[in-house]
């Protein structure tokens, strides 16, 4: 697909653009540890963040926010695709370690993304320490104030002696430490209790609008993603499938696959819950994901086109900046239902 | 409710952990749940809502727990069941289906023969009655060609088709009750909602009563038609779903309620919960909840909570239980 | 600005006491590993300090003072084949049996975690031409690959040396590797790859400090084999040579002694025993209090 196309205009308040990236995982087997199979974890992801937003990545196991985000920070090598941050491009004018010390990221599960035998004050300061920052120490002290840790208190505790909400805001401070401009939030709140996600929620809102921080914030949790986020893209089988503004999407929903991940939310009503699953089985594996639409397995309006020609992105919104690719938006696409009003 | 004709009756139940550190993991809880009634346990990590369920099935290491108060399944007192009657007891009377279908069934046996053999255990069958009955198990929980699925095992499945199966398992002997913890936190959204949906209509079809552990609203209410709120081994908050979301009475369950994030405007600050859950290595002699509540004042902090009966099977544990609702 | 400090002001929070002392405290509740432990400190002052203990020669021996029984006059622990102390040379046999039985191990600690560590973290090929490497030693039984290695070599201390340190190398890479591809996955690890570190400041940072205790442990468990080993190469004559006193080689040449008093030919093997069992509850009590989790 042509992926520039589906892009906004390139701009120079663009922070990060991103290009056609793609990673396939070798299936390695047997004594030889031939390749048996790929799995097709990012394939042709494009999308461009500009400075003081958030973009909220959501999609369910196997859809490549994860590796997405890995890819990003440059924690796996990509395949194919271009990464540019900040107007330099990586692999040409922009090194790894630059775009490391611009990027950061904070992971899911608190107490395995710090060194345990580090106390809290060394593993803040550890990466200002590696970018040769002045008073790394102090710097650590400064940022655990900033997340509502006392540094009196904290500095010198062991990741176990806290608990997971507290954890949680130390990694934070240690990604600030290296005063990136973005930071690549994978799941970050996901496994906190609901009355601790609120508080780091809170603080994550405090901290952007401190710092004039980007935010690439990849959650499982739609609700979490529309109350941080100013754009979400959806990801299924290691592609995007729709682009647009919160209220855009949370008001129309234009691919079927967005749409069911949406109607699966608990209704949060008891006077009127969900009577019928929006979707069958589960998803496929990225292994041999299904040809052309790779929803049209699932998907109740699929037809001979959807199995044969994959979907380009197209803005369906007169220019609002609501992408989705799917053939039902496309009148030149053959499907029979194509342009079809209410449909999804 | 409590009393006899109920099929659960948990009466000042006390669990007390014994090591390097007690943790008082239930403090006096008092629970009912009628024939035929889904119940949903809500709380956080903690609040003790698994280890009722583990205690329901006596799962507990007895050599390190206390336990203090009495539960009756069905009449039957649960603590004085031995031997044989409680082999008979577990899957037959009641079962449970677990966050991690994965890590309960064994991967060296075909499902069609776990939930054969389930089913031999607890009635004298033949073994070709026992797999008609794991197909015609496996046909109700919706599985896509049952007959194929027999004979597969449990790494040939995805992660919800494990959890059907696993539900079929805990059905097979027809239990009166069946304690689900977490079984849907592990997937995705679109087959949790089908998993949700199947507990709900195979309720319906078995009459069984079932308790649901969940730390998750939204999942609370699409599943269940009461609720009781737990916090620090407690029930702060019991009454039907339609009550506890539409008016909410303890302050934690309002605090929950706001955190789900379901009606909350963009970039608007949120109404958290401040701190976190108190450890528990010693009993709550105060309400545990006052130091992270709104309303706290110093009679929460010298003694514990009353509990208010304001309805029918509608209790609170808060002071404020009869104020009305607003400005949390 | 303190972003919400409020949030954070009720939460207990433990009392810290950095990682060592915590292990040092566990340690001190642990009744039976302190008692192995002033057991082995006892042997290996008692065997450093041989000279100046006021002992018998264990070189010189009697020909009319021949395998008294333990506890005739002048002998406590009575003498051996040649008439020589027992306790004399129980005590300066543990010199020997004791360096033999530790100076592999830590020699093959340092070789194995250097190997494992980079197999485990660097992975790919390097990692495979590492581990099949060593899974080639697997093939052979550990007593199998030190008796054919030493014999090749031929008899002596400083052969044993090397044969037993080769024995010990695999699986000490084995478990080295183990280990760090396990904390090699960590987010962590990643967190620290993401600010611009380099591989050797992430090994030397955040992958050494957690692996090596586990390594170390598993280390210490391998020293009583290795004691064992080292008796049963100077049991076979290719290991130390008469008259040097160590424990394996005394047992070996008492053997004829069994039936005349049982007791004292079995007081070597009583001695590699007890070591060996000290160790091994030993090495189990200290990666139980090196645990943090629990």
């Amino acid at each position: 697909m042509s992926a520039t196309e589906t892009l906004r205009p390139d701009s120079p308040a663009q922070i990060l653009r991103v290009t056609g990236l793609q990673k396939h995982f070798p299936v390695r087997g047997g004594i030889l540890g031939r390749q048996k199979a790929r799995v097709q974890a990012v394939d042709g992801v494009s999308f461009a963040v500009e400075e003081g937003e958030t973009l909220g990545i959501v999609g369910e196991s196997g859809c490549g926010k994860s590796t997405t985000a890995r890819l990003l920070v440059g924690l796996i090598d990509r395949d194919r695709g271009d990464v540019r941050f900040d107007g330099r491009t990586l692999g040409k004018d922009l090194t790894l370690r630059d775009l490391r010390r611009g990027m950061q990221m904070v992971f899911q599960d608190s107490y395995a993304s710090l060194n345990p035998r580090l106390t809290i004050e060394e593993s803040i300061a550890f990466g200002a320490r590696i970018q040769g920052l002045s008073d790394p120490v102090g710097r650590a002290r400064d940022l655990m104030d900033r997340v509502g840790l006392d540094p009196a208190r904290f500095a010198q505790r062991y990741p176990h002696e806290v608990s997971g909400g507290q954890r949680q805001r130390i990694n934070i401070a240690r990604a600030l430490a290296m005063s990136p401009k973005i930071v690549v939030l994978d799941e970050a709140v996901s496994a906190l209790d609901k009355s601790v996600e609120a508080q780091v929620l809170n603080l994550l809102a405090d901290l952007r609008a401190e710092f004039g921080l980007t935010y690439i914030f990849i959650s499982h949790d739609l609700n979490v993603v529309r109350y941080i986020s100013d754009r979400i893209l959806v990801m299924y089988l290691g592609e995007v499938v729709e682009l647009a503004p919160v209220d855009l999407i949370w008001s129309r929903q234009a691919h079927p696959y967005t749409r069911s991940l949406f109607s699966a939310m608990p209704s949060m009503d008891p006077d009127n819950r969900t009577e019928e699953p929006p979707l069958t089985g589960d998803p496929p594996n990225p292994i041999n994901p299904p040809s052309g639409c790779r929803f049209h397995t699932r998907c109740k309006f699929a037809e001979a086109v959807c199995a044969r020609d994959v979907p380009v992105m197209r803005d369906i919104s007169g220019g609002q900046g609501h992408l989705a690719a799917c053939h039902l938006h496309d009148t030149a696409s053959g499907h029979s239902r194509a342009g079809e009003e209410g449909l999804t | 409710m409590s009393g006899p004709g109920s099929l659960v009756d948990i009466r000042n139940l006390s669990i007390r952990f014994r090591g390097a550190r007690d943790v008082h993991a239930i403090n006096d809880l008092t629970l009912g749940l009628a024939q035929g009634e889904t119940l949903a346990l809500l709380g956080e990590s903690g609040s003790g809502k698994s280890v009722t369920l583990k205690a329901l099935l006596r799962l507990l290491p007895p050599r390190r727990t206390d336990i203090e108060g009495t539960m009756k399944v069905n009449g039957a007192d649960v603590m004085s069941i031995t031997g044989r009657a409680l082999q008979t007891y577990r899957g037959g009377e009641v079962s449970m289906v677990f966050q991690e279908p994965g890590l309960a069934l064994d991967p060296v046996y075909t499902v069609g023969r776990q939930i054969a053999e389930a089913v031999q255990r607890k009635k004298r069958v033949s073994r070709d009655e026992a797999m008609s009955t794991a197909l015609d198990m496996l046909r109700r929980v919706r599985i896509p060609s049952p007959e194929r699925r027999l004979s597969n095992y449990p790494h040939e499945l995805s992660g919800g088709m494990l959890q059907r199966v696993m539900i079929a398992l805990a059905l097979a002997c027809r239990p009166r009750l069946l304690l689900a913890d977490e079984p849907t936190t592990a997937l995705d959204a679109t087959v949790q909602i089908q998993i949700l949906l199947l507990l709900r209509a195979l309720q319906k079809e078995f009459g069984m009563g079932v308790i649901f552990v969940t730390h998750d609203i939204g999942v609370a209410v699409e599943v269940s038609e009461r609720i009781a709120v737990m916090y620090a081994g407690q029930i702060v908050e019991e009454g039907t779903t339609h009550e506890i979301i539409k008016s909410p009475r303890h302050p934690y369950t309002r605090g929950l309620l706001a955190a789900n994030l379901h009606d909350v405007a963009r970039g608007t600050r949120l109404d958290a919960i401040p701190g976190a859950p108190p450890p528990l290595d010693v009993k709550p002699d105060a309400c545990p909840f006052a130091p992270r509540c709104p309303l706290a004042e110093a009679r929460c902090r010298a003694a514990l909570p009353p509990v208010h009966q304001i309805g029918p099977r509608r209790r609170v544990a808060c002071i404020h239980a009869d104020a009305p609702m607003e400005a949390a | 600005m303190a972003v919400a400090q409020t949030d954070v002001a009720e939460i207990p929070v433990q009392k810290s006491g950095g990682y060592w002392s915590g292990v040092a405290r566990r340690l001190s509740r642990d009744p039976v590993t302190l008692g192995c432990a002033a057991i082995l400190v006892a042997l290996i002052g008692s065997a450093a300090f041989a000279p100046w203990l006021g002992l018998a020669d264990p070189y010189t021996g009697s020909m009319v003072a021949r395998l008294n029984p333990i506890g005739s006059e002048g002998h406590i622990l009575g003498t051996d084949e040649q008439g020589r102390d027992m306790l004399a040379r129980l005590i300066y046999g543990g010199r020997l049996t004791l360096f033999i039985g530790l100076v592999p191990v830590i020699l093959a600690f340092f070789i194995g975690s250097f190997l494992g560590i980079t197999a485990g973290y660097v992975g790919g090929l390097l990692n495979t031409i590492i581990m099949r490497t060593v899974d080639v030693f697997f093939a052979f039984p550990s007593v199998l690959l030190a008796i054919a290695i030493s014999g090749a070599l031929g008899a002596g201390i400083v052969n044993s040396l090397v044969s037993l340190t080769i024995v010990f190398i695999p699986p000490i890479t084995r478990v080295a590797e183990a280990v760090t591809s396990g904390v090699r996955s960590l987010d962590y690890i990643d967190a620290a790859r993401a600010t611009g570190a380099s591989a050797l400041t992430v090994i030397r940072v955040h992958v050494i400090g957690n692996v090596l205790s586990p390594i170390f442990v598993y280390a210490t468990s391998l020293t009583s084999v290795c004691m064992i080993l080292a008796a049963g190469l100077s049991f076979l004559g290719i290991g130390v040579r008469p008259p040097e006193p160590e424990w394996g080689l005394m047992l070996n040449t008492l053997r004829s002694a069994i039936y005349v008093d049982p007791w004292l030919a079995a007081l070597p093997g009583v001695m590699i025993f007890v070591t060996s069992l000290c160790l091994n509850l030993l090495s189990d009590g200290v990666r139980s209090a090196m645990n943090v989790r629990d």
